[in-house]
């Protein structure tokens, strides 16, 4: 019985309890009941990734009523794969919240705080696991108008005007988005996706469907960050509170790279994008996303900047992925977005530890900070190391793999754009390594015990385990990813 | 025991004793004793992978899988145990030279320093018996990651400077060059496995298969071929004991390693020399020799001077490979060996020097002979031994290799090789002959004593496989002369 509707009740169960946490008194209640909303969340997307794996799609109709008229969530291992990612990220982050929320956001506003967190993880839930066009519009307005307020709750005054240039960002986006399904539904009457596309290729109003796939993608590719729509996002995740930072790395933009995937790959066909050198302009993009985003992170002075243009670079990786219009490409796609989930997290997490033990993040005034809180530095180092893409870790699965499907196209550009992407993530990595291990301690500070806090070390060592371990065993990001290319009838890899 | 079993220990050995060592930063002595145990115990195990492996026991140990079909696998062959065992026997050699240097020196983070040389050393462990590309690009990685610290032991702002060319230009090359070449290899053939005779003998053109090759041989920036060079002199900042072991044995040799591996079992030495890629890179190496012993002859500094020598004898070994035929080969995989023991006595006796008088420079040793007489001898030894004179191990290694370019008819080779021993004699030779025989009267303080005795003692062992190398070159003729064929 629950079997059934889990997929139903992983957004309703959020939904439902956001209300209640918004009016709970304290801060320790709201965050029991967040935790454990994220926990059943956890389970049920794990028990659906597992179905899916194993071969079946789940298809659920909305209070029954059958599409194109109701609603539909349709789960294939793109979307499972989504699910597990948001549902992990979201349920490590609030175990790290039981600290870092204390310690960042006034008492009488923390329930408020989990609410906006549960409705974010909600509408982002929702985006990911919809067969529904409009659905989709909905669920992004749902997590957006909650991020613009997590955003704003930052330590720093600028935390407003970030969250206000996100605001007036995001809310173009979400409008560009919404012409182009309003054009997409005049051209087709249907906002059901698989409908869709059957009758997209169907169509004779050749210009509407351009048009409505140029609104559809600007629209999406500005929550994504996409260059050049990404300014901001280095703001937005720099002056953030940690937590949001940690949560949003790991989910936002993933979620708006796969929905401009399922638009490239289910709705519009692979097949449109060619004949509309589509793919070609998302490569290019993609390419100059990597370069620029390692570029400016290099440059940073300070850590959360540097990992968010660092995000952005990889935000260029997804792009090559989907751009490359293969099953190994949308399979790198996936399987980069599960590990620089895991990778980026760790790193924004190690962060936090950081700065609650230091108060600063300037790379400079943490010098020889590594060698007094070598649990952090552990940590910062495996993600560091998965994100330049050393064998061993799982950053080097999907760089395998992206390379892998640039090689199968003969796109050799793209191969050296990928190589120079990693040996540049050398050096903004190993940056920050060397000034926190090998730089003689400059400022003083207390070389304490916040490292030692478990709501803290847990999760961002459960992530850097994982970024370890699944790179070893890749059964479940690369079982997901090749799940998802079945599902969507492309070609398997030769 | 299995020997899949050996092997696993072979490199989990170094990595408990890291952990163990790291424990014991409090108690020196009782470090230093897990320092030495655990060296004691890698020879031991190595020692019983040799009897198994001599008497035709093979295996492969698969760890993981996480690519389809590629593993991180490990097994044994000629070539990986002829390095294991020099690589093994060091380590507990440059341990007792490191315990007197490290002490008699006064350094700091001496804990550090232990437990990070032994993590390199299961570094070292991984590529040798690595029995796929991958699983040697990993454990290749890990070994210059490892390595990072030692450079940067001193913490001096030239200490990081180095440490950032030295990070910079060997992961920059590995996974710039070294990682595409292997991802192209993979997709054209379908495996990475180290197979003799090569895999892409049919699935590859030769124009393909010379960039693929030139991609390693300068991808695997570890072999220090020109003009990717410059991290060894860099690295140099290092402690003596750290550019003994590592920049004279373990971590350039891993690269030479590497190379021969890629040329033995991905390409195949036939498919090379049909392709024609031995005719037009073997100039590479072959300039390197030659400029790195033009260079080394202009500098002052002992250890640069070490260095440069080291560049160019590595480029021997690379040339070997590049040779592709069974002379060549033999004389590059026993040249690894040949040139470890010499170099390292050399490294040995550089620290010495500097340990006793603080004396860096060349310029600066007149007459030096008469107060460490001993340290001078060794020195001369390990000289005689890399120029390839006899009664030196190193004319058997220099002999194959000139052998090889006959084989092959080159002859400008073999004048590039015989002019390059020339030069080493100038360079190398000089400096004992200094020391003993100095030209100006130079005042030497009175207080200038012999180097510390476990330095001494690490010297004598080496110095003396020397010689003995010259009368029985054995295990290591048989091992190499197995890898070649």
């Amino acid at each position: 019985m629950v079997g059934q509707h889990s997929v139903i009740l992983m957004v309703v169960l959020p939904l439902l309890a956001a209300p209640v946490t918004a009016l709970l008194p304290g801060g320790r209640s709201s965050w029991a009941i967040v935790m454990t909303v994220m926990a059943l969340c956890l389970i049920m997307s794990l028990g659906i990734l597992g179905d899916v794996i194993s071969g079946s799609l789940i298809h659920y109709e909305l209070g029954g009523w059958a599409p194109p008229w109701g609603i539909a969530y349709e789960i294939d291992g793109l979307n499972a794969l989504m699910a597990v990612i948001i549902s992990i990220v979201g349920t490590l982050v609030a175990i790290y919240a039981w600290y870092s929320v204390p310690a960042d956001i006034p008492e009488n506003k923390q329930p408020l705080f989990y609410a906006a967190y549960l409705l974010c993880f909600l509408g982002l839930l929702g985006m990911s696991m919809t067969g529904d066009i409009f659905n989709v519009f909905v669920f992004l307005e749902i997590s957006s108008l909650a991020t613009y307020a997590l955003v704003g709750m930052g330590r720093n005054r600028q935390a407003l005007t970030a969250s206000f240039q996100y605001l007036i960002l995001g809310t173009i986006g979400a409008t560009f988005f919404l012409i182009g399904i309003g054009l997409a539904y005049a051209a087709t009457g249907s906002l059901n996706m698989a409908d869709l596309a059957i009758r997209l290729s169907e169509s004779t109003h050749v210009q509407t469907i351009h048009t409505a796939f140029g609104f559809i993608f600007i629209g999406m590719a500005l929550k994504a960050a996409v260059f050049p729509l990404h300014q901001w996002l280095p703001r937005a995740y720099t002056y953030a509170p940690i937590t949001v930072s940690a949560f949003l790395a790991g989910t936002s933009t993933k979620v708006a790279a796969y929905v401009i995937a399922r638009m490239v790959f289910t709705v519009f066909t692979p097949e449109y994008s060619r004949q509309t050198l589509f793919n070609e302009l998302l490569m290019v993009l993609g390419a100059i996303a990597v370069i620029h985003g390692a570029v400016r992170s290099i440059g940073q002075t300070s850590i959360k900047p540097l990992l968010a243009w660092s995000s952005l670079s990889q935000i260029g990786y997804f792009m090559i992925g989907i751009g490359l219009l293969s099953a190994t490409g949308l399979m790198a796609t996936m399987i980069h977005i599960f590990n620089h989930a895991l990778i980026k997290t760790t790193l924004f997490m190690a962060a936090g530890i950081l700065l609650y033990q230091t108060g600063s993040l300037r790379i400079a005034s943490l010098s020889g900070m590594g060698r007094h809180m070598p649990l952090t530095f552990a940590a910062i180092i495996i993600a560091g190391l998965s994100l330049i893409g050393v064998p061993g870790t799982v950053g080097f699965i999907s760089k395998w793999y992206l390379v892998l499907a640039a090689v199968e196209q003969q796109a050799w550009w793209i191969v050296a754009v990928l190589v120079l992407g990693s040996a540049m993530a050398i050096i903004y990595v190993w940056k920050l390594i060397e000034t926190l291990y090998f730089q003689p301690t400059t400022e003083p500070h207390d070389t304490g015990h916040i490292e030692r806090t478990p709501a803290l070390i847990i999760p961002t060592w459960t992530l850097a385990i994982a970024c370890i371990y699944l790179g070893l065993d890749t059964g479940i990001s690369v079982g997901a990813a090749e799940a998802a290319v079945n599902s969507l009838g492309l070609l398997s890899r030769p | 025991m299995s020997i899949t079993g050996y092997i696993m220990w072979a490199m989990l050995t170094p990595l408990l004793g890291a952990v163990i060592i790291s424990r014991l930063g409090r108690w020196p002595n009782m470090r230093e004793a897990a320092t030495l145990i655990t060296a004691t115990t890698l020879i031991g195990i190595i020692y019983r992978i040799y009897r198994r492996f001599q008497s035709g026991e093979a295996g492969e140990l698969v760890v993981a899988e996480p690519i389809p079909g590629l593993s991180i696998a490990f097994s044994v062959e000629p070539l990986g145990m002829l390095f294991a065992i020099i690589a093994s026997f060091l380590w507990l050699v440059t341990s007792i030279y490191a315990i007197g240097y490290m002490r008699g020196h006064h350094e700091k983070n001496q804990t550090r320093f232990f437990t990070t040389f032994a993590i390199a050393i299961a570094a070292t462990m991984g590529i040798i018996f690595s029995d796929n590309l991958l699983t040697l690009f990993l454990f290749y990685e890990l070994l210059t990651l490892s390595t990072y610290p030692l450079v940067v032991h001193s913490g001096t702002d030239k200490a990081r400077h180095s440490g950032r060319v030295y990070l910079g230009v060997l992961m920059g090359t590995s996974i710039v060059l070294m990682l595409p070449a292997i991802i192209v290899i993979q997709t054209q053939t379908g495996t990475l496995d180290f197979t003799a005779g090569g895999i892409m003998a049919d699935s590859v053109s030769p124009a393909w298969a010379i960039t693929l090759y030139l991609l390693f041989i300068l991808g695997i920036g570890k072999a220090a071929v020109m003009p990717l060079h410059k991290w060894l002199p860099a690295a140099m900042v290092a402690p003596t004991p750290v550019s003994a072991l590592l920049h004279a044995v373990a971590v350039v040799k891993a690269g030479v390693f590497s190379i021969l591996k890629v040329t033995l079992y991905i390409f195949g030495p036939d498919f090379i020399t049909s392709t024609g890629a031995d005719t037009w890179l073997i100039w590479l190496p072959a300039t390197t020799i030659l400029l790195a012993s033009l260079i080394a002859m202009t500098c002052d500094n002992l250890k640069e001077r070490l260095a440069y020598s080291t560049i160019g004898q590595l480029s021997y070994i690379v040339l070997g490979a590049v040779l592709a035929n069974p002379t060549g080969l033999l004389g590059g995989s026993l040249h690894i060996a040949m040139h470890a023991f010499a170099k390292i006595t050399l490294f040995f006796a550089a620290g010495a020097i500097l340990v006793a008088t603080h004396k860096t420079q060349v310029s600066q040793l007149n007459g030096l002979g008469r107060q460490m007489p001993f340290t001078f001898i060794f020195f001369a030894i390990g000289s005689a031994s890399i120029i390839g004179l006899p009664p030196f191990g190193g004319m058997w290694s220099k002999w194959y290799l000139a052998l090889g370019t006959v084989d092959a008819g080159q002859w400008a080779i073999l004048a590039i090789l015989m002019l390059s021993s020339l030069l080493n004699i100038i360079y190398l030779l000089a400096i004992p002959v200094r020391a003993f025989f100095p030209t100006t009267n130079h005042h030497i303080s009175e207080n200038i004593k012999e180097a510390p005795i476990t330095c001494l003692i690490g010297m004598l062992i080496p110095s003396l496989i020397c010689i003995y190398l010259f009368l029985n070159p054995e295990p290591f003729y048989s091992l190499a002369r197995l890898a070649a064929q």
